[in-house]
């Protein structure tokens, strides 16, 4: 395989706090890629720095063999990455169904669009209704989405995800504040998305992360520790050591 | 029959008594009142473009007079040269190059200003919008071949084809019929595909930018939209007053105009209407008790935003969709 995703030597600092350290990761394609660690190890901010929230202060990021280190947020979204919150970020002032008929939208060239109404355009509006579906939203969709519960909003992020058409989904932490059986729930559809998009998973949850995860990264203090296949991680002396708690 | 939500009625009664109402207080010898009416729906007209923005776009300006002042100014300055000579280049009681440059230059003033101030946000975006409506009024203001803070009387109106605005009544109907298109065309922006991405970076920016949109082109053209329209309101204002002073674009008069849209009910079709009206209404009926009028004004005010969420309109909303 194929690396969609490659960083090189990536920095971020806040004042005087490291938050990624000299960061170099291979996201290959079609792969689901955990990447796990304590918290405050900057794995936010690692995310946020491929998807061009924030500014990093060195390295590089090439998407797909080209270069987009200094491309702003909304047009990395245009080639193809998307991402998820960790603390939910939806607009909850529209419905459901607008929610998720945005992020198609988005696809469908620019937005100058004065005349026609949004509501009407069969071609978004089923678009993103199929996306709902997939997520067992469907029943949801003209709700308002502030009425929604916290796990209908975790669903309505990863619809949303979906919709983008995003070829890399880099997801935080999206079993966040899930009950086990949701939890479960989406693991399994998560599964049925492999090799279908590739996807960059930073997750809390150990039990999501091996029955997910072809590939894990470890981030400790902003620094990657190792990286490999799930048995590699559970056997590496320096990951149970920094991480898990095991002596 | 039509069908028609609560809000819906309300818009629709509202609208209707606003095309009869002035009329019939002028063929009744009120004429006071057609001239209230053609304020009223004047100032609907500014505050609809400023709900543009601000209620369904999230940018709060507090620089709206701005537009005003220089759409009046734009059929003021030409009809003050028309008449006293000078400046051959914009001399001329043509309404329709008044409306023109109206609208024109509040455009522009929008695209330079909004292309600043939407750099910033929140607290900032509303004190430099403030700032630079400021800076018109000052500049106007130290305009002495423009008499300065004592203002232009234009002695001749815009002068457009088959509609003549010294007409009371004709002036009314033409502020009528610009205050439906306006709300249509919100309307129909609104709903509009720039619309829900306009109402998208309100609710959440950063997630509508994760989506590949560049907000802040977006935000800056609903900015210019809005100010075009609102420089219209100010053609329309110089007509009825002839009388056109740097008072207009005080910030004072930016302030009242936010109060109308956040009264009525921002990010509803019919509230800035409603909320012009009332303001306009009663600030009206309070100055003819009392010169103490801003008092018991202010309080009421207060009252509704503490109470009623959502404006007056909010009131209509809680009865049932």
């Amino acid at each position: 395989m194929t690396a969609l995703l490659k960083v090189f030597g990536l920095n971020k600092s806040f004042g005087g706090v490291t938050a990624t350290d000299d960061v170099n990761l291979d996201v290959l394609k079609g792969e689901i890629h955990a990447v796990i660690g304590p918290n405050g190890a900057g794995k936010t901010t690692l995310i946020s720095q491929l998807s061009g929230g924030l500014k990093s202060d060195s390295g590089r990021v090439v998407l797909a063999g080209r270069e987009i280190t200094h491309k702003p947020a909304y047009a990395r979204a245009k080639l193809g990455i998307t991402r998820s919150f960790q603390i939910t970020s939806l607009v909850m002032g529209l419905s459901v169904l607008d929610n998720v008929a945005l992020a198609v939208q988005a696809q469908d060239g620019h937005s100058f669009r004065f005349l026609k109404p949004a509501r009407s355009l069969t071609h978004i509006r089923d678009a993103a209704m199929e996306n709902l579906n997939k997520v067992g939203l469907r029943g949801r969709a003209d709700s308002l989405t502030s009425e929604l519960s916290h796990g209908e909003h975790r669903q309505l992020e990863i619809a949303i995800a979906l919709a983008s058409g995003a070829e890399l989904m880099l997801l935080d932490e999206p079993m966040a504040g899930l009950g086990p059986e949701e939890s479960a729930l989406l693991v399994a559809f998560l599964k049925e998305l492999k090799g279908e998009r590739t996807i960059l998973l930073i997750e809390h949850d150990m039990d999501a992360v091996f029955a997910l995860a072809d590939r894990i990264s470890v981030l400790v203090y902003g620094r990657l520790i190792a990286t490999g296949s799930p048995e590699d991680i559970r056997n590496n002396d320096e990951v149970r050591h920094a991480y898990l708690g095991e002596d | 029959m039509l069908k028609l939500s609560v809000v819906g009625w309300v818009t629709f009664v509202g609208m209707v008594a606003l095309a009869i109402l002035p009329p019939v207080f002028l063929w009744t010898g009120h004429a006071f009142y057609l001239d209230l009416a053609s304020r009223l729906v004047i100032l609907a007209i500014a505050a609809v473009s400023l709900n543009l923005i601000l209620g369904y776009g999230g940018m709060v300006s507090f620089g709206h007079a701005a537009f005003i002042g220089l759409g009046a100014y734009a059929v003021g300055i030409p009809a003050h040269h028309a008449t006293w000579g000078g400046f051959e280049a914009v001399a001329s009681y043509n309404g329709l190059f008044h409306l023109l440059l109206a609208v024109g230059i509040s455009a522009l003033f929008a695209l330079i200003t909004g292309a600043i101030s939407l750099r910033t946000k929140g607290v900032y975006f509303i004190m430099i919008t403030m700032a630079f409506s400021q800076m018109a009024f000052f500049l106007f203001q130290s305009l002495e071949v423009y008499n300065g803070d004592d203002g232009l009387t234009i002695d001749i109106r815009s002068e457009l084809p088959m509609i003549n605005l010294d007409d009371p009544l004709q002036l009314y109907l033409l502020s009528y019929v610009s205050l439906v298109g306006a709300m249509i065309l919100v309307k129909i922006i609104v709903n509009s595909r720039f619309g829900m991405v306009l109402q998208g970076a309100k609710g959440n920016n950063e997630r509508m930018v994760t989506l590949g949109y560049n907000t802040y082109f977006y935000r800056l053209t609903a900015y210019v939209i809005s100010g075009a329209m609102c420089g219209y309101a100010g053609f329309l204002l110089g007509n009825f007053t002839t009388f056109i002073s740097p008072d207009m674009m005080h910030w004072t008069r930016s302030g009242e105009l936010m109060f109308m849209v956040i009264l009525g009910g921002a990010s509803t079709a019919f509230g800035a209407v409603l909320g012009s009206s009332t303001f306009v209404l009663i600030e009206e009926f309070l100055s003819s008790l009392t010169t103490f009028w801003h008092l018991p004004f202010g309080l009421m005010l207060i009252g509704v935003v503490l109470f009623i969420r959502g404006g007056l309109m909010g009131l209509f909303k809680a009865g049932g969709k």
